[in-house]
């Protein structure tokens, strides 16, 4: 009978509803927003000077320590005034690179400004420019010990071209300025803005960013070069995590490291007629999936547009919105 | 017959949308669970990871330090009573402590004779050193930091990396490898991972050098293990041998003797890497749902039968 039927699918539909709204709730998800919101209090505690360290509470809701035991940076994971007491006494001075070429002279601004106000602020900090259009450097006014380096470069009408020598730029000003004048280093993208702190928590021998794109993602969607005849091919199978080309960092002998290496291995792909993928952020990869970062920052280091996901519960550093068309100059 | 068909369809889209949001949510779990704990904090607020099973790879971290050639050195104090633990020790670090690198262990004993013959695996080595014996337990202890820092000076710097000081009376039950090794290192004394810190035993007297007022502190770390490089256990050793040295000239001794100045060096030297109660653990403890793997514990003993004092 017809009614007796609708009747037993209204039945059905309810307590499968009922069932999956359990699985839901019960599963890591949901658990985890839970969790998420709980530990944004705790994370705000974290920097009250009657914060005490504890072996079980605390940000549970995220890996905070890679397979090789390397922290990962997340917001409630530091003490920012522990940190402080430890390197300001170190008297260290953080040299900061960014690329500025043809169009993107137009990020400076916005990039200069915010890190005056987010980024290792209390400790010398060194900007290093490096542009084709030296006038086009905005003047911005910078904080107490802390200067700017403008650089002129060659421009180029290919944007991948910019992007593959800027290993060797960073190598280069390392081998000839910045060893005898920076303790760390840290190479980011200039079409960027800080919009929350950026401190010492930052600072290791070697430092990579994951990629906001991939931080929960398996690695077979990792966009890492899969042809075996380049230098940065990475098989399926293998890597850790994704990084993200925006952001190096480390001590200035490490850095040094990577980007010789890095610029050796676009050498020979470029003379194997090859351009990885991602240009250097494949070759990036491919240098920490064999020379393990000794800490990793997690994507509130390393943002894409102004929504936060989940477990990020604040953003750092973002990369601007950009018309490509209209940057770019191919 | 049109009613049937709505009632198939129906029932067939419902099953389809019961079958993807179950699909979903299981695939969003297995992307979102990443191969850590999430029972237990990882990392200190200063960035030191804190060592628990299931926070590392085995193979990742092996491949990071066998590159290096490194040598760990191992020292043990068997004074008195306390060579009857040398057996226990020994061949359970020839188990479970470092395998497959170099490892080289010092025995600091007064009855060299007592050391036992232990079959030691390829790369490993062993020195005894004859100290002189004490009647004061606390005595014995307390020269520790001192033996520690001319052991340093006069014979480790040039031919070892890493250096760990463990207490003798302990065994091994599992593995201990180079996920252990850092710039310094401490351990979590397993009596108080959990207890508020104005509860931890520091020295509270301000007369001596090791005093910890209440409100400051960040864990309360074992005496029974300290490690790191050679050169910054170096100055761990130093430091508190100057410590315990000023608080004898002060006729103090600190509430847990090396122990409590070691608590104190750390608060102001943080350790770069802590390891759990996992890698210190007590025979009598009852074991704790967070501690899924005892690899070194204290073993039960008579204290009466083995101080030479109460």
């Amino acid at each position: 009978m017809p009614s007796n039927k609708y009747l037993f699918l209204v039945l059905l539909a309810g307590a499968l509803m009922v069932w999956v709204i359990y699985l839901g709730y019960a599963s890591h998800m949901f658990r985890n927003m839970q969790l998420g919101k709980q530990m944004l209090t705790h994370a705000r505690n974290c920097n009250t000077p009657l914060y005490t360290p504890s072996l079980l509470n605390g940000r549970k809701d995220v890996v905070t320590v890679t397979p090789w035991l390397a922290p990962i940076v997340w917001e409630g994971t530091f003490d920012m005034n522990i940190l402080d007491a430890i390197y300001k006494p170190q008297n260290i001075t953080v040299a900061n690179t960014v690329f500025a070429v043809g169009k993107y002279v137009q990020f400076l601004k916005d990039y200069l400004e915010s890190a005056e106000q987010y980024f290792m602020l209390g400790y010398r900090v060194h900007y290093y420019i490096f542009t084709d259009q030296p006038e086009a450097v905005p003047t911005v006014t910078l904080g107490a010990d802390r200067r700017i380096t403008t650089l002129k470069i060659p421009g180029s009408d290919r944007w991948q071209e910019i992007t593959l020598r800027r290993m060797e730029m960073i190598e280069n000003l390392i081998e000839t300025q910045l060893v005898s004048e920076a303790d760390y280093i840290f190479c980011l993208d200039v079409d960027t803005k800080f919009y929350g702190h950026w401190g010492a928590e930052s600072l290791s021998r070697l430092v990579a960013a994951v990629h906001f794109g991939f931080y929960s993602a398996s690695r077979e969607h990792f966009t890492y070069e899969r042809r075996p005849e380049s230098q940065a091919y990475i098989p399926y199978g293998e890597g850790d995590y994704y990084y993200g080309g925006a952001m190096i960092g480390g001590l200035v002998r490490e850095v040094y490291k990577v980007t010789k290496t890095c610029h050796l291995w676009l050498d020979m792909d470029k003379a194997n007629s090859i351009e990885a993928v991602w240009q250097e952020e494949s070759h990036l990869n491919k240098y920490f999936l064999y020379n393990k970062p000794t800490k990793l920052l997690s994507p509130e280091y390393l943002w894409h547009g102004p929504y936060a996901g989940n477990e990020v519960k604040i953003i750092r550093f973002t990369q601007v919105w950009k018309d490509a068309s209209k940057v770019r100059p191919n | 017959k049109l009613q049937q068909c709505v009632w198939w369809c129906g029932c067939v889209c419902v099953t389809c949308v019961y079958a993807f949001v179950c699909a979903y949510l299981l695939i969003c779990t297995y992307i979102c669970v990443c191969n850590s704990r999430k029972d237990v904090i990882t990392v200190t607020p200063w960035l030191a990871p804190v060592v628990w099973e299931g926070t590392f790879h085995t193979t990742l971290i092996d491949a990071i330090y066998k590159m290096q050639n490194i040598t760990v050195a191992t020292t043990v104090f068997a004074l008195g009573k306390y060579v009857q633990f040398l057996k226990d020790f020994l061949e359970s670090a020839e188990k479970h402590y470092m395998q497959g690198y170099r490892v080289h262990y010092y025995i600091f004993t007064d009855q060299p004779e007592a050391v036992p013959t232990v079959t030691l695996g390829a790369s490993r080595s062993l020195t005894t050193l004859k100290i002189p014996s004490s009647n004061r337990w606390q005595e014995i202890t307390l020269r520790r930091m001192e033996r520690l820092e001319k052991l340093i000076e006069t014979q480790l710097s040039n031919e070892v990396d890493y250096i760990f000081s463990l207490d003798v009376d302990t065994k091994f039950y599992g593995h201990w490898g180079v996920e252990t090794l850092g710039d310094i290192v401490a351990v979590i004394h397993p009596g108080y991972y959990s207890t508020p810190r104005d509860d931890f035993p520091y020295e509270r007297r301000s007369e001596s050098q090791a005093y910890i007022p209440y409100g400051k502190g960040d864990f309360y770390y074992g005496g029974a293990v300290i490690g790191g490089r050679v050169e910054k256990v170096h100055k761990l050793a130093k430091t508190c041998r100057m410590q315990l040295d000023v608080d004898k000239a002060n006729s103090i001794e600190a509430a847990w003797q090396e122990e409590s100045h070691l608590n104190k060096y750390f608060l102001y030297n943080k350790p770069t890497k802590i390891l759990s109660p996992e890698y210190l653990w007590q025979d009598t403890k009852y074991i704790t749902p967070d501690i899924k793997i005892i690899r070194f514990s204290q073993v039960i003993k008579n204290y009466a039968k083995v101080r030479p004092n109460p």
